[in-house]
């Protein structure tokens, strides 16, 4: 594990795939930087929870990933998490 | 072009309705995610890393100026005003909403046009030769065999749950193979045989991947009456003894593999000659019908346009680049079939907006009696240009930023999404294909026929293992790094390539590319493409070329 | 639950024997492959009807004329992605001709029944907590153009546009 990472539950929104974070009480943010974020032993509680509610889930495939924060803002570990949350590096532009 | 009869249309509007409410019952909650995922798989609707991703099926890649122009709606209405050309001929959209997706496919439905069998663990698009009706080298046009074996295994009830995937090509060219036929699961050539009959050599076990494989002959020779009754024998056998406990030992490769191809066409045959061919056996009247609908246009007489041509050639050198890469011969005098690059140096490969979409369908209409073709290298085709309309035809396509003159040279590259947008990759390969295609293409025309594959994961869309140069994403620690082949075909000389060596970091590949390329240029004989070039010197040149120091 | 080829509910008459249960006189009962296996003399015997389930890694085409004997036979989808108890049940209706019950047993959902009813089956064995949940009978209908022709009989495209031929 990545030093002083902490860890998040993130999925894709059921009806439209964005990615979203587990900002706690049952809601759930596009925004990276609403996430609840916890430390390595309390993650699978926070999974249980972000997992936990009526049926149908609002988010689907929820996971815990590493992120640190950095000053006000979450920023994931991995590439593939970063490129999640703040999008693909090579925008498509129209000539 | 196949057109839809009611049958099609109602089976078609069936199907929208039944993914209606397959949808309602998700986002209700009464169908789980693990029960929804294949039903919206069978529809083509992926969830990948910023949304869902919807594949539309073009069937063996030809499509109506009407289609294209429905594509470009998609892609402006529901997604961010673009798409992108795969490697299997279909068009796939990166941010598709869930809840929008029955309005798509009731949209796709008014021109024909769905997201059936693009994913799920059944028969993938019937892909085909994007030269198919307008080549010489062809024996007869195989469109109408694949619209035959698209319709015989839509919603197939024996084999909508096989062990894995299903791919089957079919290519009727007789000197080049031009739809990577040996690449595909089941593998199809037409051929005549010694009595002057034409019918198919089939090929079985052929697939990318963890491990790639080209396809071994199956059956010699098959008459056309037979193909579907040999088809059903051939998955029957897949389906009952393919592996399922473990996804990456599921495809029909492995189960050749294992058995052996004597000990499968064993099976294969057996279970052919034991079954009935009640139901297989299509009436010619039936043949007959479908063949028709790929009857040739009316041609303009256009003997006199070479001359024309000529004079323009010679009097603007960028054009005559244009026309030296990107046409190609047509089997009707005084016509060209006419490549459009979707590679513009530094751009994602295969990608193309909803605005140059209509282009291109305003340019069929006009040009080409309405007919597209999209090819497994990303690229698009007009079949039917005439000669004489060539310098028209490329002025008004760069004006939409689609005349690059690349088709087959270095920047022509084949790339993946790659990380940027699958949930699968682990490396990207989008930015890769940028930086390259920019590199190359100032000294592509002295480097000649180049094809470079890029593949953001193992499981190969770009196709890698078949590239001249293959280039492989990987993820070690956290970053970045790639692995290059050289020596791979996906023509009628088709091979897996050879690692090249250990696998190099993301800045790393250009200079790389350089060498191996260096080294091509330095070793070469006469106009000895790359994989000659490999297949003679052998690996030890070009592994020298890349490590030496400096 | 068992539901019949419409989707409706209906009732069972069928029980499936242990491997180590006597065989009941007078009692429609199924047997594993296995049970037939070893005991089919005596099961032969008996003046009642039988039944008999197969694993779907089971060629049924080993079986051959016997499957005569069955008045139900049951397949069995171990997940609902698994497809193998399709080709047997093709097989068995085909090749075999049979003429019986063909059951679908294990993880058997509503967006396959359709699929399940074109390759030949009769009756599904469904969930009994989902049941009422689920529009079953509605499966059926989803679909009236069909691109083969297959083991429930229905018309199909290429006979539709050419009767004659």
């Amino acid at each position: 594990m990545t030093e002083n990472a902490q860890k998040l539950a993130t999925g894709n929104r059921l009806r439209d795939g964005v990615p979203v974070y587990f900002a706690g009480a049952g809601t759930w943010s596009p925004k990276v930087n609403d996430a609840v974020l916890v430390e390595a032993d309390a993650a699978e509680a926070l999974l249980e929870e972000a997992q936990t509610g009526e049926k149908p889930l609002p988010a689907v495939g929820v996971e815990l990933i590493e992120a640190v924060r950095e000053g006000k803002r979450i920023v994931p570990v991995t590439l593939r998490e970063k490129i999640r949350a703040f999008g693909p590096t090579t925008p498509f532009r129209i000539s | 072009m196949y057109r839809y009869d009611e049958f099609d249309r109602r089976f078609l509007d069936e199907r929208v309705a039944q993914y209606r409410g397959q949808v309602a019952r998700r986002l209700s909650g009464q169908l789980t995610e693990d029960e929804f995922r294949p039903l919206r798989l069978m529809n083509g609707l992926y969830l990948q890393l910023h949304a869902y991703m919807l594949r539309v099926s073009i069937p063996y890649g030809t499509l109506s100026s009407d289609q294209l122009r429905m594509l470009a709606h998609v892609a402006r209405t529901y997604d961010k005003g673009y798409g992108h050309f795969t490697t299997r001929q279909n068009i796939q959209y990166n941010w598709i909403k869930l809840e929008e997706s029955p309005e798509i496919l009731a949209d796709l439905a008014t021109v024909e046009m769905h997201g059936i069998q693009t994913s799920g663990n059944s028969f993938r698009n019937i892909t085909t030769d994007p030269f198919a009706g307008v080549t010489e080298d062809e024996i007869e046009d195989p469109r109408p065999w694949c619209e035959i074996i698209r319709q015989w295994s839509a919603l197939h009830p024996e084999f909508s749950f096989l062990p894995r995937k299903f791919k089957i090509a079919v290519s009727a060219a007789a000197k080049h193979d031009r739809a990577a036929v040996k690449m595909h699961d089941l593998g199809l050539y037409l051929r005549r045989n010694e009595a002057g009959e034409v019918g198919f050599q089939v090929l079985i076990g052929g697939g990318l991947g963890r491990t790639p494989y080209l396809g071994l002959a199956l059956r010699e020779f098959l008459p056309k009456r037979d193909l579907l009754a040999y088809l059903e024998a051939a998955l029957r056998v897949y389906n009952q003894y393919g592996r399922r406990d473990n996804i990456f030992k599921a495809r029909i490769k492995i189960l050749v593999h294992a058995l052996g191809i004597e000990k499968l066409r064993e099976e294969v045959e057996a279970e052919f000659d034991a079954s009935s061919k009640d139901g297989l056996e299509l009436p010619e009247a039936a043949v007959d019908a479908i063949t028709k609908q790929f009857t040739p246009p009316s041609y303009a007489d256009a003997a006199g346009d070479d001359a024309i041509l000529q004079r323009i050639l010679a009097a603007d050198p960028l054009f005559a680049r244009w026309v030296k890469n990107n046409t190609h011969a047509h089997k009707v005098p005084g016509h060209a079939i006419v490549s459009i690059s979707l590679k513009p140096p530094g751009r994602p490969p295969g990608d193309c907006s909803a605005s140059q979409m209509e282009a291109i369908a305003a340019l069929a209409d006009e040009l080409s009696f309405g007919e597209i073709r999209v090819t497994h290298e990303q690229n698009l085709v007009l079949p039917h240009v005439r000669k004489a309309a060539l310098h028209e035809l490329w002025l008004r396509l760069a004006e939409a930023g689609l005349g690059s003159a690349n088709i087959g040279l270095a920047s022509d590259i084949i790339a993946c999404p790659g990380l940027d947008y699958c949930g699968l990759a682990t490396a990207r390969s989008i930015p890769i294909a940028q930086v390259l295609g920019e590199r190359l293409a100032a000294r592509e025309e002295a480097i000649g026929k180049l094809a470079i594959k890029i593949s953001g994961c193992i499981n190969a869309c770009g196709h890698h293992h078949v590239g001249h140069i293959g280039i492989l994403g990987l993820d070690k620690n956290g970053e970045e790094f790639y692995q290059i082949t050289i020596g791979g075909s996906d023509d009628e000389h088709a091979a897996i390539g050879a690692v090249a060596g250990p696998a190099v970091a993301a800045k790393d590949v250009p200079r790389a590319v350089d060498r191996l390329i260096d080294a091509y240029l330095h070793l070469r004989r006469g106009d000895e493409r790359f994989p000659e070039t490999y297949r003679r010197v052998g690996m030890n040149p070009f592994k020298e070329a890349l490590y030496a120091a400096g | 639950m068992l539901l019949d080829k419409t989707g409706n509910a209906a009732a069972d008459e069928w029980r499936h024997l242990a491997d180590d249960e006597a065989a009941p006189e007078g009692e429609a009962v199924s047997v594993s492959l296995k049970r037939w296996e070893r005991d089919h003399n005596a099961l032969k015997g008996r003046d009642a009807k039988l039944g008999l389930h197969l694993p779907n890694t089971a060629n049924p085409v080993a079986l051959n004329g016997e499957v005569h004997r069955f008045a139900l036979i049951a397949l069995e989808f171990p997940n609902f992605k698994d497809g193998r108890a399709y080709s047997q049940a093709r097989l068995l209706r085909s090749r075999l001709r049979y003429k019986g019950e063909l059951r679908a047993t294990g993880n058997v959902l509503r967006d396959q029944l359709l699929f399940m009813r074109r390759a030949g089956f009769d009756s599904f064995e469904v969930d009994g907590g989902r049941a009422l949940a689920e529009d079953w009978a509605k499966a059926f209908g989803e679909f009236d153009v069909f691109y083969q022709s297959s083991s429930d009989n229905r018309p199909w495209v290429m006979r539709q546009r050419f009767p004659a031929a």
